[in-house]
Parts: C-alpha cells; structure tokens; sequence
C-alpha cells in the first residue's frame, strides 16, 4: 500500500476494502466517462451553460428587454451588438445569455416532478402487484398512447399558456417511460434474494422501496433522464415557438426562432442563432446521456 | 427466455379457454382499457379548459335565456359522469361536435386533412428506414471505428435539431437561396385543383389521374419536409438498428456461423439481421407514430394543410372541439400502430407461439 | 500422420492494466487421434480452439510461430482462404445449442447452409444430405426436424444437430469446445458417443475441450493439461492417473470416485510457479 500511488490504488484489479471499491469504482467510471471525446465535448458544454446562466448580468453587453426601435434588425457584427438585433432593436446575444437561465429553468423543474412521478409510480406498481399494478399501469399506458407534443399542447391549452403550464404539460407527458423503466426494474429486483433477506429481518414495504429499491433505481434513471433532457428542451422550444410557451417579452430560444421567422429571407440570423443555441444544447445533453448509458448501463456497451 | 416464462405461466393455471383466445381477449380487454383512458383524458381537459364552450358559441353579447338554453342543450347541466357518457356516446359514432373555425363537423375536417399528413410522414418513414437500417448495421459492425463515431455524431445532431428550425433552415437555403425545392404548400398556386381528388394524397391523385406536371411540383413541395422528418426518424432507426445488432453480433450462432465459413456479409444479413427483423418492425411502427407528432410543427413551417396545422390552428383559436378531435384521432393512430407491431411480432416470430 | 502443428501459441488481450495473456506460448500437434485439453475456467483452452479457426475477435491478438494444417500455415492465409478452411476443413462444436443454433432459422436451413457453402450442389441432394446426417447422429424423424427451429428441440436433440452441421461439409478437423457441460448428465454420454463414432468412422482429428478430467480420459487419445495459458503437463489417456506434475495430481485428487471412496476430497492447492511451467514437458 504505501508503495503503490494513489492511481495504482484506484485502479487495483482486487479491492481491499468496500470503500476502496467504490471509490475506485466511480474513478474507473469517470476514466471512461471522460475517455471518449463526445461525452466530455458535452459535458463542458453544459457546465459552460450553467457558467452563462449564472453570471448573466456579468456576460450581457446589453440589457435583453432594452428596445431601440432605431437599430432594429442590425446585422451580426452591428456596433457592439455582436449577434445583431431583433426586430425591436433589443441586443440578440443579450437575450440568448438571459435566455439559457430559462433554458435551465425548464429542465430544472421537469427533472424534478417526472422522474419522481416516475419512479413512485412504478415501484410502488411493481412492488405491490395485483390491482395497484394493475390500475397504475394502464394509466401509464394511457398516457403512453399519445403522442407526447400534441398531449401537452392539449393540456396547454387546457392551463393556459406560460411557462410554468408548458413545463407541467411537459412533465404530464415524460414520467410514464421512467415508471415502466421502474416498475421493470423494481419487478427483478423485488424476487431476488437479498429483498428476501431485508424481509426476513422484518423489513416493511416503505423501508424496503424506498431504502432498496429507489437505490438500485437510479442509475438507469439518471440515464434515461439525461437522454430525455435534449426532447425536453426541444419541446418547450417547440411549445415556445408555438406562443404557447414562456410570454414575450421573455428571451426564451423557442420564442425568439418564431419572432424571426418572420424575417427568415432576408434577416436569417435572428432566427438562426437561438436555433443554433437550442440545438448545442440539446446535443450537449445528448452527448453525455450517451456517454453515461455506455458506462452506468452495461446492456449497450462492454464486451463485444 | 420470454416463451419459456410464458409457458410455464399458463402450464401452471388451467385455463377456462383455449390459450388463443384468452390471448386475443386480453389484448381487447386492455385495447379497450386503453381508448377509454385516451377520452378521459381528453375529456377532462376539455372541462377544466378556461374557455366557457357556451360563450364561444352564442358569443358575448347573447341574452341569458340564449345561453341558457345552449347550456343545456350541450348537457352541461347534467352531471360528469352523464356527460362522459353523452361524450363517449358521441365519439363512438364519430361525432366530434363542429369545429368553430370551419363551421364543419371536426369528423369531416380531419378526414379532409389526414392524408397530407399521411402522405408526408409514410415517405419521411421510408427514407428513414431506407438510410437508418443500413447505417445501424454499419455502425454495429465497425463498432468504435471513425464510421462508427461518425454516424454516432450525424445521429445525435439529429436527435438534437429542434425539427422547426432545421425546416426553416431548410426553406431557407434550398428554397430560399438555391431554388431546388418547391416552396411551403402542397402545390404550386397554379396547380391546385388540376387533378380531382380521390385519397386526398397529392402524389397519389396525380398518378391516378396520370397528370405527371402534378406529380413532379407535388414531388418538389414533398420532398424537403418528407427528408427533413426522414433525419428524424433515420436517427432514432439506426440508434436502434445499432444496439439490436450488437446484440446479436455478440451471441454464440454469430460464432456458429463464422465457423460454417459464412463470408461477413453472409454473418451479417443472413444471420444477425434476420434476428432483428421483428425487433426492427416495431422501432419503425413506433417512428411511424412518433412523425405523426414530428410532422405538427413541420406542417406549420412548410404550410402543410395536415393534422397538425389543423390542430395548431384550432388550438391558438380556442377551438377545442377540433383540438381534442385531433388529439383522440392521433392517439387512436397511435393505439393502433402499437397493436399493428405486437401482431406483427407474433406473425414473424417463430418462438411468439 | 500429422493434422495440425501449433507451435509457440500466444493469444493477447490489452486492458486497462495492460496487456493480458490469455494463452501463453503453447505448442502441440494433433494427428487423426482424439486430444483432449483440460483445464479450469479461464486457463485458456477454449481460446486455443478458437485461434486456430481464428475467431478471436478484436481487440484480442493471435501470434504463434506455426498453426499449420495439412502443411499449410493457417496464418498465412487471407480471410477469403481461411472461410474455405473453417467448417470445410477445421470445425468446432459450441457448448450450448440454445444459444449456438440461429434461433429464427429453421434447423434444415442451417443445415442446407453448411452443407451448400462448401459443395457445389442442388437443393434437393443437398436437403437429402442433410436428412441423411441426421440419421447419422440418430435423431427421430429428420424430415419433421429439417421443419423446426431450434427451440423446439431439447438441448441433446440441439447438440445432435449441431454435430450434424458441423461435420456435413466432411471436415478433418472437429473442435469440441465442452460439447457436453450444457446437457443434461443423462444425455451426455450419449452424444458423445455419437461424436466419438462419426469421428472414428471418419478418421478425422477430434480436439476435445472439457473441464472434466474422467470423460477426457475416457473419450481420448491423449491429454493436455492446461494451467494458466500454459501446457503444464501431456500424456496418454490411460496414463492419466500416473501423471506427475502437482496441479494434474491436484486436480485427479479432487475428483470424487466410486471404486476409492474417500471421506475427504482434497481442494486443489495452486502454487505461482506453475504459471511459469517450462515448455519442455509439452514436448
């Protein structure tokens, strides 16, 4: 031990004590992790968003919701206005930054409540069987046979448009994948033998859902969250563009693409740049799913 | 592993019918669980919406005995469960209501504009399925290559383009700049109406009223939309492609028949391939759906008049009646997609018995 | 008269810790005879199998001085020349029928392809091969199993079949990779016995891959015994049990037997220098 260097520790083919293997465990996924380009390439990306959405009055040459009727629609390289202007004369890259805190709004609150809904539903479906599973089920299933954009637009329209009805239409179409991923897991997981064991001990069903199952739950969930992320984003953008989102004047990105689109011939860039905005992005969120799935699911990557 | 689980599931309980049927009336039974939850939901949105129906039909100015007398003329005084039924009812005999924007029943509107729809997500299927699967098989079996990553890339880039902007993209260089694709429409303005309408689908009409001229400015206005969708739907059929593959590349008859001296492409098509056939006419009944969803906000970038402009449009007018319409008509589809690929999975499937 | 020569044997796999040798510089020779190779799981005996057909797969690493059939060196062959040896010339026989049988094919398919990738014939001669094959390795009614798919067969049934395909193209060479571990004890003997007949018939070479020391020493020739990718010890089937080296004694030591009843097995001591067994023993 006292030779070897901290790598070399982390690394070891046979662990010397539980906490070593985990921590070498999470080393080794990190090593992977950031072994491949893409995954990284995605990561930076994100944190760089979280940067920007952090210090946005910092970054912002301009104030986002300052009109300037006088210079509107100013080219990319226009003064100091570095992305252009819209068609009130308001500073593009101005908006974008303050736009990229709404961005992780959205997401901030989607993973909240539909990964919960999620996961409650489909342990406790799993776990308890019978007429539970069985109702629970099919409500999922119900909410399974729309087609996700035209549920929240039904239920948007239903709200009221804004963002806070966008996100929870969002969220009313995105947990019933994460409660069948649950419930499928929780179904392995509930006859095998340790659960067995936990029970014997004298276990109860809240103890044992929400101290060993939530647990071995998670990482398929974080994946499969990571992965929806990039369709989460794309679906506000959409419900955005469809004025059905966040309210002008707000500079969220869906919002921004359907204020320039009306100009699209002949001033391209005020609804190109969100659009490249919304897609780096929603690929960044891509990239790292990706990258997680390969090394906390084994099913798609390892040998081969 | 699923068909041994299964049978020994029924070897366990003696059954009161035979298997096949016991089968096919649980699939009814959850068919009809499943429609029945699809109008729930529609009709709870319909009444928590924050639009008085009555107001929107006899407008602001009507006395109170006018709208009363529409109240309860549309049941309203009746209670919910009354009045889920009168829906249910209603929906059964595939009635609607009227739309408020077009004054036509909802039924006659979507039957108009459904096959736009069709037309534009059956050819976005297509090139999907027609680049997606062999780039799936590409990818699986130079897993980790450049060819590998490369497809990797193109298909991630393509889960990631919000598919309203890449349209007005789209528009913008191949119509706008270079002029090598019809514009949004369906026809050019001086080709509408040329050939009488029989399937409501533009290529289709005009091959069957022989009118070529038609045919081509169809095909022109078609083509970028059906592309754009195809992206889409090739991203997600080759991501799939590529897993099943690899899933099969690795498994022991894959050794089985290297060992016969099967050149690669034989291992490759005749062997892996053919396991994954069943699993792949699944992912491509599922695409088919979800480019039913893909194809709103395309339509209404390319003024495609299909389901999804209608739906959009009814929405930003408060016409609910269309919108929940169209909501049920599109997850009806979608209802049946599903069972198309489970009943096509038990057809090609030799152990699925 | 010599079959097949594999001199100095290396098969490499690289990996976060570095590279690793799954076999380690082994050499044998394999007349018309039967070879068992013996050894736990992961001394490398199935991997020795699969580099002579070269079927390891990337990222693992075949290297030998020789692996030559018939006095052709295998490894000098293009991949087009080695698919005209692989089943025509050198076959294998997987360990789990379940899994090693296309499962969305028809057995007769399967069949037919073996056969017609190797022999310029039409379909009904060959259809009629394959039933007569079938026969051969004593399955019940051919033409209705010519019909199935595979998991409607039992594993012995499946392993008949396997043995069929594989040696319907007249191979020299079968590579029984634990052709037995996965059936059932009651049918074991039975195709092995199939195998061991079709082999003797034909004269053909058998290598013979198990774990199980007693059903190589009675269903071979001669025996290697395999430790840690290395040849530890050979000698002559009915020689076994005056073996020498202390992994073989180990492992005849832990095997339980009816005509010596002991009341304590012994467990197999493993010692670090037999990893680094020298090479003259093997020869």
């Amino acid at each position: 031990m006292s030779e070897q260097t901290l790598k070399q520790w982390l690394l070891s083919d046979a662990p010397a004590s539980r906490m070593q293997a985990r921590v070498a465990g999470l080393y080794q996924g990190w090593l992977r992790l950031t072994s491949n380009w893409m995954t990284l390439t995605g990561l930076l990306i994100l944190t760089a968003l979280v940067l920007i959405a952090a210090c946005a009055p910092l970054l912002a040459p301009h104030d986002p919701f300052d009109q300037d009727l006088l210079n509107r629609l100013k080219p990319i390289g226009f003064d100091d206005h570095y992305l252009g202007t819209d068609s009130l004369g308001r500073d593009i890259l101005s908006r974008l930054i303050y736009g990229s805190r709404i961005t992780l709004y959205i997401v901030a609150l989607v993973t909240l409540i539909a990964p919960v809904v999620g996961l409650l539903v489909g342990t406790v479906a799993g776990y308890l069987g019978g007429w539970a599973d069985q109702i629970l089920m099919r409500t999922t299933d119900v909410f399974l046979a729309f087609p996700r954009l035209v549920l929240a637009l039904a239920f948007v329209a239903a709200l009221g448009p804004g963002i806070e009805n966008a996100v929870l239409a969002i969220s009313l179409t995105a947990w019933p994948p994460y409660a069948r991923m649950a419930r499928a897991e929780t179904l392995t997981i509930r006859s095998s033998e340790f659960i067995a064991a936990i029970r014997l001990q004298g276990a109860g069903p809240l103890r044992i859902i929400t101290r060993h199952i939530w647990p071995l739950c998670i990482s398929s969930l974080i994946v499969r969250v990571t992965l929806d992320m990039a369709g989460i984003i794309l679906a506000a953008a959409g419900l955005g563009f469809l004025g059905l989102g966040a309210q002008p004047p707000s500079p969220e990105w869906g919002a921004m693409i359907s204020e320039g689109r009306r100009f699209i011939l002949d001033h391209w860039w005020v609804a190109t740049i969100p659009g490249l905005a919304i897609f780096t992005v929603s690929l960044a969120f891509n990239l790292l799913g990706d990258g997680l799935r390969d090394v906390l699911d084994p099913k798609d990557g390892g040998h081969g | 592993m699923v068909s041994v689980t299964s049978q020994t599931e029924e070897g366990r309980k003696p059954a009161p019918f035979p298997p096949w049927l016991r089968s096919t009336l649980a699939t009814l039974g959850s068919i009809t669980a499943t429609l029945l939850g699809l109008l729930l939901v529609t009709f709870v949105i319909g009444r928590v919406m924050p639009i008085d129906p009555v107001l929107a039909i006899v407008g602001e100015r009507a006395s109170q005995e006018t709208y009363d007398a529409v109240y309860h003329q549309l049941g309203l005084d009746k209670p919910l469960m009354v009045q889920f039924f009168y829906y249910l009812w209603d929906v059964v005999h595939g009635d609607f209501g009227n739309s408020l924007l077009t004054a036509r029943p909802v039924s006659q509107d979507i039957a108009r504009v459904f096959p736009a729809t069709m037309e534009l997500a059956t050819l976005g299927v297509v090139i999907g399925m027609l680049l997606g699967i062999p780039m799936g098989v590409l990818s699986a079996v130079h897993r980790g290559t450049w060819v590998d990553q490369t497809i990797r890339v193109l298909t991630l880039v393509g889960y990631s383009m919000p598919i309203f902007w890449l349209g007005m993209m789209g528009l913008l260089l191949f119509y706008g700049i270079l002029g090598w694709v019809g514009g949004p429409g369906r026809l050019d303005i001086f080709f509408e109406g040329l050939v009488p309408s029989v399937t409501g689908m533009v290529l289709v009409d005009a091959l069957l009223a022989g009118d070529m001229d038609v045919f081509w400015n169809g095909f022109f206005h078609l083509i970028l939309p059906a592309s754009l969708l195809g992206y889409y739907s090739l991203a997600y059929i080759s991501r799939m492609t590529r897993s099943f593959m690899l899933e099969q590349l690795s498994a022991e008859y894959i050794t089985t028949a290297r060992v016969k001296g099967l050149s690669e492409r034989q291992v490759i098509w005749g062997h892996a391939f053919k396991n994954i056939r069943v699993q792949l006419v699944t992912v491509i009944a599922l695409s088919y759906a979800n480019l039913l969803e893909g194809s709103v906000l395309t339509e209404i970038i390319f003024s495609w008049p299909g389901i999804g402009s209608y739906i959009t449009t009814a929405l930003l007018s408060a016409d609910m009646n269309a919108v929940l319409g169209g909501t049920v008509v599109v997850g009806l589809i979608f209802i049946c997609l599903n069972i198309l690929s489970d009943l096509l999975y038990k057809i090609f499937d030799p152990r699925a018995k | 008269m010599t079959l097949l020569t594999v001199n100095d044997l290396w098969v490499r796999f690289p990996t976060r810790q570095g590279i690793f040798a799954a076999v380690r510089g082994i050499s044998f020779e394999l007349g018309q005879e039967r070879l068992g190779i013996v050894g736990e799981s992961g001394s490398g005996k199935s991997m020795t199998g699969r580099s002579i057909l070269q079927l390891i797969r990337k990222p693992g690493q075949v290297q030998a001085a020789e692996i030559s059939f018939q006095g052709r060196n295998l490894l000098d062959l293009s991949e087009r020349e080695m698919r005209s040896v692989r089943g025509n010339e050198i076959s294998m026989v997987m360990q789990d029928p379940k899994f090693s049988l296309n499962p969305v094919m028809t057995i007769g398919a399967q069949l037919m392809e073996a056969y017609l990738q190797h022999n310029r014939d039409n379909r009904q001669s060959a259809r009629k091969k394959c039933i007569e094959m079938l026969n051969a390795v004593s399955l019940r009614d051919p033409e209705r199993v010519m019909n199935a798919y595979p998991h409607e067969m039992s594993g012995g049934m499946g392993q008949r079949i396997m043995i069929a395909m594989m040696l319907i193209p007249d191979p020299k060479i079968l590579i029984a990779d634990e052709p037995t571990s996965a059936l059932d004890v009651s049918v074991q003997r039975q195709v092995l016995s199939i195998m061991d007949k079709l082999v003797r018939d034909r004269g053909m070479g058998l290598i013979f891959i198990s774990h199980d020391l007693n059903l190589v020493a009675e269903f071979c020739d001669r025996v290697l015994i395999m430790y840690a990718g290395r040849i530890v010890e050979s000698c002559l089937a009915s020689k076994l049990h005056e073996a020498k080296h202390p992994y073989t004694r180990g492992l005849l030591n832990a095997l339980p037997r009816l005509d010596n009843p002991r009341a304590h097995l012994e467990v197999l001591q493993r010692q670090d220098d037999w990893m680094h067994a020298p090479l003259e023993q093997t020869q």
